[in-house]
């Protein structure tokens, strides 16, 4: 019963973390605007989010453990590595760098209102879980 | 938590661009001097820029400047004889600094400069916002 009442904010929590990351994703764009040579990095947050999520139900590409001595392997695609992706540049520059200031300022700004977003409906659900429990 | 490693990561590239800044203040300043009696005059120089290495690689990376490399090209020289430090010609040699284009360079300094900072306020204001989750 009260996994059922968690499970949305364990969902929620997993979204949060994924935003977090890429908030640093992208600001590590931003950081090198002008450093010849670095490509943009970013991923697909939906992808992310589905094997984050789906990872700790089935384990998904991690090790299974048969014995107590097994260390516990990480699947791929976790929550804190997703699988990072390099941006086609729009207007590449003589120096081989590929970020593109307004598209990275506006997916740090998207970015920045969907973390803030994630955070009211995990506010939210603390208030209807305490409201149930405290069944007023 | 991954918003905790973005202020070292602007502040790295805030720290780079200030050395820029830096650089750019000391080629304009330069910009006139004249050689000495050694003939060496001041040579402009330009920061290097490389993205740091992270310490786990999820491919996020901070800026570091390698190094402060001084411009080769040739020493602007001015005709004027009156001037002490002219040689037999009447020519004085001075810096090789392109006014031009430090001016350029301070510009796109200041707005990476200010785009870094940008990004520290809103991840501060994020992070609040994190710290107060649930009350």
């Amino acid at each position: 019963m009260l996994d059922r009442l968690t499970g949305n904010l364990q969902f929620q929590g997993q979204a949060l973390l994924l935003r977090a990351e890429r908030q640093k994703v992208l600001s590590g764009n931003i950081a090198n605007a002008d450093t010849p040579g670095f490509q943009a990095r970013d991923f697909d947050f939906a992808k992310a989010l589905q094997a984050a999520t789906t990872q700790g139900a089935g384990a998904a590409g991690g090790g299974a453990i048969t014995d107590p001595r097994h260390i516990p392997v990480r699947g791929a695609g976790g929550a804190n590595d997703p699988n990072l992706l390099y941006r086609l540049p729009e207007q590449p520059s003589i120096d081989g760098n590929t970020v593109d200031m307004d598209r990275e300022r506006a997916n740090f700004a998207d970015n920045t209102v969907r973390y803030e977003a994630t955070l009211r409906f995990i506010n939210g659900d603390v208030r209807n879980l305490l409201s149930a429990i405290r069944g007023d | 938590m991954a918003l905790n490693r973005i202020f070292d990561i602007s502040a790295s590239a805030i720290s780079a661009q200030s050395q820029r800044l830096n650089v750019v203040a000391s080629n304009l300043a330069n910009a006139e001097s004249v050689a000495g009696p050694d003939g060496q005059s001041y040579k402009s120089r330009q920061v290097v820029f490389s993205a740091r290495q992270p310490d786990r690689a999820d491919g996020t990376a901070g800026v570091r400047v390698t190094g402060i490399v001084e411009d080769n090209a040739p020493a602007k020289r001015v005709y004027d004889p009156k001037h002490p430090l002219a040689d037999n010609e009447g020519f004085v040699t001075q810096s090789n600094v392109n006014v031009v284009e430090e001016m350029v360079n301070m510009i796109s300094a200041s707005r990476s400069y200010q785009n870094n900072i940008e990004v520290m306020n809103t991840t501060q204001q994020l992070l609040a916002k994190t710290l107060q989750l649930g009350q």
